[in-house]
């Protein structure tokens, strides 16, 4: 049958290869997953202590030293929270739906819209706080992934790319024209997180949720980010990431072994679609005034970049893909008109030369390579000069 | 793979530094700078968009101001003021962090600006929570003056005021009956459109809506609806890129009723956009007072003469109001208030005249006074017509 | 709301044709690529955005002394859609190199394709921005997002007057325009040997291949067509607003993606009768809803023909196994 070309020996392997990067651990000699063998080889406890240290170094990091190394002419802790905390949260959520299944969507803006309104209409008009509204959101927003993704996600892949983008922008439209929920002058006045205490340390109150500090908020986000990133791998170590990552190799093959194909795309939006909610929820709490501008399709297109930039369906990759995309422009004012001239570019540079991003896991590496990994191989009809027979 | 990831984190950290090294300092002036040389230096700061696409609305307010501080600082005062600009490009979440930083590193005094109404809402929690004074030349947004902000302020009238003077224009010397009205779906041009909307409904106007969208280029629908309904009359609250566009598709369309608008049509670029002699006989008002030649007053002729002197070309639009928030703050230092608390007291309680009207606020932060003036449209450029509240109709 | 449709459904029928004949020619171009490549050449707009340009620059180079109409029109018409087909043509190609070949060489995967394509109309919306448009027109870089309008070229008049259907020279234009394209891209692909080996590849490639088609020239081809098409619709583009700018080709491209699909992607008289259907439901649905919403119909439009008939009116099979 037609499908892209697999080197090597047939289907087993590449079957094999699936289920092998998940059994990670104790020195289990199949490869697959970005530096497997030496930091699985690695027992847990020090994993684990490895982990602690990293999130206590985030928090540590709003300091003013590295600050104005950072970002000399803005508040670094003001930047740590938006654009960079929020992107990094972004593309984790992103990274499910692109990096792990293989869908393409071009609206993931909608999902952080969704999360925003969600705080902004609830907070303001019926007066619900941070913490109920977030599990709320999280909730909505996965129905609306589920919303978005029902009827679309039989569709090919390109196809599923503009349906999604669409969406976004029908998401933000609406929200301009219906003046209920504020219309062109969107929400203002939407309410902090309640402050759980004001201890203070070091001269912070982390927990005190006032107009003046970012920190907490920053620290609220690195708490947030910290939980996905489990939630991420573990379900990238279950039956729902090995599915996903059969699908992504080669949906027909998927669906033939058995593989309830539609289901888990659509758990891949819905989850994606939560991420993108709570991280919409926890930004319209600190910045108390969201509009339908906020969310327009550049947004999306900059966390793709984020994501296939630093390596989709890694996350410490899609994290410094974010964490470059929201820095870089921000550091280097020159950068800022340039930014997404300099975006374009460099995707079309990246797909050309290095398709997998930056810090690739090796499965993606090797998918590339193959010309699989998402919607079959470009061409693959046509073929290229050095076209083989295919199978 | 361990090998891998070590060499990619010292690729990393080598090229951060690199990168910063390189970066450098491309600040512009002053900066965070440390309190700086002399203890009898106040800082304040400008903030709005000066260098994205619509930094030819706020040019000429920081221009104005920066004539005020300099002006100031020429008498040899014990008190010197520094301007710190701060370029937010109209975003808000730039202009948040700008204000961070302004207030914790840069230590202003006071802030005029944010230039805009979308920053504003972001930047008045903040200033109002670090208690930093600030007076606006250019925001408009009815809503602002309602938050109840203390150290909020702006030195001209409201989109609220603006919107019922042009319809007061309207109603009383065009004399419309049925009046068309539309807004491209923004914040401001929604506001004032229904501002106008409601006014002239109260004054027995038949009015009618509709939208354009500021991106598109077909505006069929629109002229269509507007052809049916053949007003006396037209009024579009947005800005002249997209008023251009309409103006041009009407007269082609043949519809040759007046067409009005707010301050964000007031640029030479809304001939221009209307094509050819298309936009002659629009009218535009603005809470501004752009008096190039200096004839409304002493004072305005003053300003007019050292502004055309100092930055070689006449007063535009908002320049004047720059001017006076600036002075707002200078008169409060000249009077010994150094801190951003006594600077504050003393804005309560100002009451000295300025360029474009008597420096004076009520407590809301809004002015005392704000008169809405009209402009006419002819050829390529535009002139002054009045007081929206005695301006004569155009001639025909 | 229903007054104010029964009222304007002459106006909007003809503003509605003459706006989807343009929506036509640009989806032209995405439906030929997709046909050969399966791909959805996300830069097409910004093929359509630069080839305004070019023609707007033109007019304001050349000058007109007078607005014209009549046969100096067409003439000028003419020589605006060959400019316009030239700048076009030549991004589409270029971008065909650049931005699609290297992947194609290698049997990169589709989702590397598409994401080339969407970095290769950011960047090109970009340059025309900061680049291209502030050094034709002499602009300071900010002013490079702002629109740039040609000088005033075309007199305006009504043709046909009956009544309540009124067409204008300008709309009237542009429909006769279209058709005459795609009548004349009719019989090319149906008539000439580059255009039989264009069908043979969009329908059976392996095939064609070994029928001994040199699918690198059909693949260059079909963007060189394609972008031609969108070159003149950039001239009557220009022709209908006298201005343009360099977010343009966004909205619209999407546009003309939903009438290639509504007619029926890789089908070419579907695109033809997708630009026209889609621009009588915006029309109709503007004058019906509001103009704010002129958008959001369109974009339901997408979506709910690609959950409910993907094969388009016209129809073309999607469902070929095929990857």
């Amino acid at each position: 049958m037609n499908g892209p070309r697999m080197t090597g020996n047939g289907t087993n392997k590449d079957m094999l290869v699936a289920t092998g990067d998940t059994v990670g651990g104790e020195g289990h000699r199949l490869r697959g997953g970005w530096g497997r063998g030496g930091w699985a080889a690695t027992p847990r406890p020090v994993r684990w202590l490895v982990y602690l240290a990293l999130i206590a170094l985030a928090m540590l990091l709003p300091l003013q030293p590295i600050g104005s190394f950072m970002t000399p002419r803005s508040d670094w802790a003001t930047v740590l929270f938006y654009p960079i905390g929020v992107y990094i949260l972004l593309a984790i959520g992103l990274n499910v739906v692109v990096g792990q299944a293989g869908l393409l969507d071009l609206g993931y803006v909608a999902f952080f819209a969704i999360g925003g309104y969600m705080m902004a209409v609830l907070g303001t008009k019926v007066g619900w706080r941070f913490w109920e509204i977030l599990a709320v959101g999280i909730l909505a927003s996965a129905v609306s992934g589920l919303i978005l993704g029902a009827p679309t996600l039989r569709l090919r892949g390109d196809y599923l790319a503009i349906v999604t983008l669409g969406f976004g922008e029908i998401v933000r439209i609406t929200a301009q024209n219906i003046d209920a929920i504020g219309g062109p002058r969107g929400i203002a006045g939407i309410p902090h997180p309640p402050s759980l205490s004001d201890f203070e340390i070091f001269g912070v109150k982390p927990f005190h949720y006032g107009v003046l500090d970012p920190r907490p908020y920053y620290y609220l986000l690195v708490v947030l980010i910290a939980l996905t990133i489990i939630f991420c791998k573990r379900l990238e170590n279950s039956r729902v990431g090995r599915a996903w990552a059969a699908i992504r190799e080669d949906e027909d093959a998927a669906e033939l072994m058995g593989v309830p194909t539609f289901r888990f795309k659509l758990a891949a939006f819905a989850i994606g679609a939560s991420i993108g909610g709570a991280t919409g929820v926890v930004w319209s709490a600190k910045v108390i005034s969201i509009i339908p501008n906020n969310f327009p399709f550049i947004l999306s297109a900059t966390i793709l970049a984020a994501v296939v930039l630093g390596g989709s369906g890694n996350i410490p990759g899609v994290m410094l893909g974010a964490f470059l995309v929201a820095w870089l422009p921000e550091r280097f004012r020159v950068l800022q008109d340039y930014r997404v001239l300099a975006f374009g570019a460099v995707l079309v540079l990246m797909m050309a030369l290095r398709p997998e991003g930056i810090l690739p896991s090796r499965r993606r590496k090797a998918e590339f390579a193959e010309g699989a990994g998402g919607m079959g191989s470009l061409g693959a009809e046509v073929g290229s000069a050095t076209s083989e027979a295919s199978s | 793979m361990r090998r891998s990831i070590q060499g990619l984190a010292a690729a990393a950290v080598a090229s951060t530094l690199l990168l910063a090294a390189c970066g450098g300092n491309d600040n512009n002036g002053g900066g965070g700078g440390g309190g700086s040389a002399q203890p009898s230096t106040v800082k304040l700061g400008f903030m709005g968009d000066l260098t994205g696409e619509n930094s030819g609305i706020v040019i000429p307010p920081f221009n104005g101001a920066t004539m005020a501080v300099d002006e100031y600082n020429a008498t040899n005062p014990t008190t010197k003021i520094q301007l710190i600009r701060y370029d937010s490009q109209a975003q808000p979440d730039q202009a948040a962090s700008l204000a961070q930083q302004a207030l914790k590193t840069d230590k202003i005094v006071g802030l005029i600006g944010p230039a805009f109404s979308g920053e504003s809402q972001q930047v008045g929690p903040i200033l109002e929570e670090g208690k930093i004074p600030s007076v606006s030349p250019s925001a408009t947004n009815v809503t602002l003056g309602q938050k109840g902000w203390k150290y909020w302020h702006r030195i001209l009238a409201n989109d609220g005021v603006q919107g019922a003077g042009i319809a007061g224009y309207i109603v009383r010397a065009l004399k419309a009956k049925k009046v068309f009205v539309v807004d491209d779906k923004q914040d401001y041009s929604k506001g004032l459109a229904d501002v106008v909307d409601n006014t002239l409904k109260e004054n027995g106007v038949t009015t009618q809506r509709d939208t354009v969208d500021q991106n598109g280029s077909d505006y069929s629908s629109t002229v269509n609806k507007i052809k049916a309904a053949a007003p006396d009359a037209i009024f579009y609250g947005g800005y002249y890129a997209q008023l251009g566009r309409l103006i041009k598709q009407l007269r082609e369309g043949g519809v040759k009723a007046r067409v009005l608008s707010g301050d964000g049509s007031l640029d030479t670029g809304l001939p221009k956009g209307a094509g050819g002699t298309n936009a002659d006989g629009a009218v535009v008002g603005c809470p501004c007072n752009i008096d190039r030649t200096g004839v409304s007053s002493p004072a305005s002729k003053k300003f007019a003469d050292a502004y055309k002197t100092k930055f070689n070309t006449v007063p535009k639009i908002y320049s004047a109001e720059g001017y006076d928030a600036a002075t707002a703050f200078i008169k409060a230092i000249e009077a010994g208030n150094t801190t951003p608390e006594k600077i504050n007291q003393f804005l309560s309680t100002v009451d000295t005249p300025g360029v474009t009207k008597q420096i004076k606020f009520g407590p809301n932060g809004e002015p005392a006074g704000g008169e809405i003036y009209v402009y006419l449209f002819k050829g390529p450029d535009y002139t002054l017509l009045g007081n929206a509240k005695e301006a004569p109709a155009p001639p025909a | 709301m229903l007054h104010d449709f029964v009222d304007q459904f002459w106006p909007s029928t003809v503003d509605g044709i003459s706006l989807g004949s343009i929506y036509a020619l640009v989806a032209l171009g995405y439906t030929m690529v997709y046909g050969v490549l399966r791909l959805i050449n996300f830069a097409h707009s910004e093929v359509f955005m630069l080839g305004t340009v070019a023609v707007v620059y033109t007019v304001t180079e050349i000058g007109v002394s007078s607005p014209l109409s009549g046969i100096s029109l067409i003439a000028m018409l003419v020589l605006l859609a060959v400019v316009g087909m030239v700048a076009s043509a030549g991004t589409a190609v270029t971008l065909e190199y650049v931005a699609y070949r290297p992947l194609r060489k290698r049997g990169a995967s589709r989702l590397a394709a598409l994401i080339s394509a969407i970095g290769a109309s950011l960047f090109l919306q970009q340059l025309a921005a900061l680049v291209i448009i502030p050094r034709l027109f002499h602009k300071p870089k900010e002013g490079g997002r702002l629109p740039v309008q040609s000088p005033n070229w075309v007199e305006r008049k009504d043709v046909i007057s009956i009544g309540d259907f009124v067409v204008r020279n300008d709309k009237l234009l542009i429909v006769v325009s279209a058709v005459l394209m795609m009548i004349a891209l009719d019989q090319f692909v149906n008539r000439t040997k580059l255009g039989r080996g264009i069908r043979a590849t969009a329908q059976d490639p392996e095939t064609s291949v070994l029928m001994g088609v040199n699918i690198d020239r059909i693949v260059t081809a079909t963007f060189l067509i394609g972008g031609a098409m969108a070159g003149v619709a950039a001239a009557l583009y220009v022709m209908r607003f006298e201005e343009t700018n360099f977010f343009v080709g966004f909205l619209l491209g999407i546009k003309a993606f939903t009438a290639a699909v509504l007619g029926g992607i890789g089908n070419l008289r579907g695109a033809l009768v997708g630009g026209i259907v889609l621009g009588l439901i915006e029309m109709y649905g503007s004058a019906l809803f509001g103009s704010e919403w002129q958008h959001v119909v369109a974009f339901s439009v997408l979506v709910l023909v690609l959950m409910f008939r993907p094969t388009g009116i016209l129809g073309e099979s999607l469902q070929q196994a095929r990857v």
